[in-house]
C-alpha cells in the first residue's frame, strides 16, 4: 500500500471520513434543488440552501478522465505506474481517486467504465474511497 | 464602465536571463525585471504608485524596490495573474488610485531560491480530496482532462502532438528560447511517458526568470520612448480549486467567461485578432483556449494544429516566442506571453510577424482553476 498523504478532517468534512470509516460514501444532496454535490460544504453550491443532508452514494460510478502517472509521487515510488482518476458516480457529483484492480494500461480504461468504491484503510481516523472495475477483484 | 482604449503598456521587459539562474532569488528577479521595464519607458522606481504582483506579497516587492505605492494588489492566482494585474491596472488607473502602475513577476522555478514553501495545510480541500492520490504537482492534475476531450471528440496523440512541434517551430527562431532544435511529431511521441497521455515533449519547461510591465493611463501613453501598446479588452474569471472539480472536462468555463468578456469590451471580432499568445503549460491547454475563446468550435482544435496553421507560415501565428513548451516557463508564464504580445505590436520580436494591429494574450491559473485575457492594439485610434 503506498504511504499517501494523510488529510486531516475539518468540521464542514467530518461527516464524509466518519462514513468512510464504516465504508459508506457520504456525500450531500441539497433538499431544495434536489442536486446531489460533492466535495462536503453545509450550504448548497448550485442554490446556496442550507437545507441540505447526507446521504450514502451507492459507490458506483463511471471512469470520467484519468492518467496513468509514471513520475510517482513521494510515497507512492514502488506503485509506479498508477492511476490517478476522476470518477463521475451514478449520483453526478465527481472525485479524484485511483483505479485499482487491474493492469493499468489504456486498453484496460476505456472512458465511462463502471467503476464502484472499495476502502484503504490509512490509519484510525483516514480510511480512503479506492475505485475498481465493476467486479474486479482487488 | 469599460476599460477599452483606457490604459496603454509603456514599459516591458523581462530579466536579463530567462534560464536557469541558481544565483537569483525570487525577489532578485522580480527587481531585476522592474528595474528593466522601468528603464525600458525612462522612469524610475519613484515614479511608480501602483504594485501589483503575484507569488511574492506586492508589500514585500513594494519594500525590495524602496517604493511606498497608494495602490497595490496581490491577486496571485497562478500563471494568468498578470492578465488580470493589467486589467485591474487599468481599473485603478481610471479610478484615479494610482497613475504609474508597476507589475512584476519573478520565479525561482528551476532553483527554488527565496520561494515560499511547497504543498498545502492538510485540511484544504486539496489536500483532503486530491492528495491522498499520489498527484505529483501539474503533469498528474492539468493533464487529465485531456483523456474526456480526445473520448468526446476525437481527438488524436498525433494531434496533441503536433502542438508542440508547431511551437518549437516558433522556437528555432528565437534565441533566448531554452529549447531550439527541431522535433517532429515521432520525437514527441516516443519522448518519455510522464503521465498517459501526456509525454516529456507535450510538457513545459521549468526554468527561472521573471518580467516586468509599466501600464499608464492612455492619455499618457504617447509621453514614452517606446510605440505605446493599448489595452482594448480585459477579462479574468476562476472555477476551481481542484481539477476533479471542473465543470466540464473538455471546456473551461474560466476561459470562456474571461475570453468573452475580453471580446465584448474591445469589441472587436475574432478574425480581428492578427497574433495570439495562449498559455501553453501543456499541449493541451492552446487547444483548450482555441476552442473557448471562440477561434474555432468545439472539440475542432486538434485538427487545426495538426494541420500546422499556428506554426510559422500558418494563418494564426500562435505562441511566436516558442512558448512554455520551448521558450521559458518560470512557473508563472504569463507575463511572458505578454511580454511576447508587447513586442510583436512594438516590432521587436525575434520571430517578427508584419503589419500586426492587435494581440491577445491568454493565460491560465493553476489548473484550469482561473483565466485572464488581454486583447492589446498599438492603434491609437483603435
Amino acid at each position: 500500500m503506498p504511504k499517501r498523504p494523510i488529510p486531516e478532517p475539518t468540521p464542514d468534512t467530518a461527516e464524509f471520513w466518519a462514513g468512510a470509516r464504516r465504508g459508506e460514501l457520504r456525500i450531500q444532496r441539497c433538499n431544495a434543488c434536489g442536486k446531489a454535490y460533492f466535495y462536503p460544504r453545509p450550504f448548497c453550491p448550485f442554490c446556496s440552501s442550507k437545507d441540505v443532508a447526507w446521504f450514502t452514494a451507492t459507490g458506483r460510478g463511471k471512469l470520467y478522465s484519468y492518467v496513468i502517472n509514471n513520475r510517482p509521487a513521494y510515497g507512492f515510488q514502488d506503485y509506479a505506474p498508477y492511476v490517478i482518476a476522476v470518477v463521475q458516480l451514478d449520483e453526478g457529483p465527481r472525485m479524484m481517486t485511483n483505479i485499482i484492480g487491474v493492469e493499468p494500461t489504456p486498453e484496460n480504461l476505456p472512458i465511462d467504465l463502471p467503476v464502484e468504491v472499495t476502502w484503504e484503510k490509512q490509519d484510525d481516523v483516514i480510511t480512503l474511497p479506492i475505485f475498481r472495475p465493476v467486479g474486479a477483484a482487488t | 464602465m469599460s476599460l477599452r482604449m483606457t490604459a496603454a503598456i509603456v514599459g516591458a521587459a523581462e530579466t536579463d536571463s530567462v534560464a536557469i539562474q541558481p544565483d537569483m532569488s525570487s525577489l532578485m528577479l522580480h527587481a531585476e525585471a522592474a528595474f528593466n521595464a522601468l528603464a525600458d519607458c525612462g522612469l524610475t522606481k519613484d515614479d511608480v504608485d501602483g504594485v501589483l504582483c503575484a507569488g511574492q506579497s506586492p508589500v514585500s516587492v513594494a519594500e525590495y524596490l524602496g517604493i511606498t505605492p497608494t495602490y497595490i494588489d496581490g491577486t496571485s492566482v497562478g500563471g494568468c495573474s498578470f492578465m488580470i494585474h493589467v486589467r485591474h491596472a487599468a481599473a485603478a488607473i481610471q479610478a484615479g488610485l494610482c497613475s504609474v502602475a508597476l507589475i512584476t513577476h519573478g520565479e525561482s522555478g528551476r532553483s527554488r531560491v527565496g520561494m515560499g514553501g511547497w504543498g498545502s495545510s492538510k485540511q484544504m480541500p486539496g489536500a483532503q480530496f486530491e492528495e491522498p492520490y499520489g498527484v505529483a504537482g501539474p503533469p498528474t492534475r492539468f493533464t487529465i482532462p485531456i483523456l474526456r476531450h480526445m473520448h468526446e471528440y476525437g481527438t488524436t496523440h498525433e494531434q496533441l502532438a503536433s502542438v508542440a512541434v508547431a511551437t518549437r517551430r516558433w522556437a528555432e527562431k528565437n534565441p533566448r528560447a531554452m529549447m531550439r532544435d527541431p522535433i517532429t511529431i515521432e520525437d514527441v511521441l516516443n519522448s518519455r511517458m510522464i503521465a498517459y497521455p501526456v509525454h516529456l515533449l507535450e510538457c513545459c519547461l521549468v526554468t527561472d526568470g521573471g518580467g516586468a510591465l509599466v501600464v499608464v493611463s492612455a492619455e499618457r501613453a504617447k509621453d514614452f520612448p517606446k510605440k505605446p501598446v493599448y489595452v482594448l479588452g480585459t477579462g479574468e474569471s476562476s472555477e476551481h480549486s481542484m481539477i476533479s472539480q471542473m465543470h466540464d472536462f473538455t471546456e473551461s468555463r474560466a476561459f470562456k467567461v474571461s475570453g468573452q468578456l475580453a471580446f465584448n469590451e474591445a469589441k472587436i471580432e475574432r478574425k480581428d485578432i492578427d497574433h495570439a499568445m495562449f498559455y501553453d503549460a501543456f499541449a493541451h491547454t492552446p487547444m483548450f483556449a482555441l476552442e473557448a475563446l471562440g477561434f474555432v468550435g468545439k472539440g475542432e482544435s486538434g485538427p487545426f494544429f495538426e494541420e500546422m496553421r499556428t506554426a510559422p507560415g500558418g494563418d494564426f501565428p500562435l505562441n511566436t516566442n516558442g512558448g512554455g513548451l520551448s521558450y521559458t516557463h518560470t512557473g508563472m508564464y504569463g507575463m511572458f506571453a505578454i511580454q511576447e504580445s508587447v513586442r510583436q505590436l512594438r516590432g521587436e520580436a525575434p520571430a517578427q510577424l508584419p503589419d500586426l494591429r492587435t494581440s491577445i494574450a491568454h493565460g491560465v491559473g493553476g489548473m484550469f482553476h482561473a483565466a485572464g485575457t488581454l486583447i492589446l492594439t498599438n492603434d491609437e485610434r483603435a
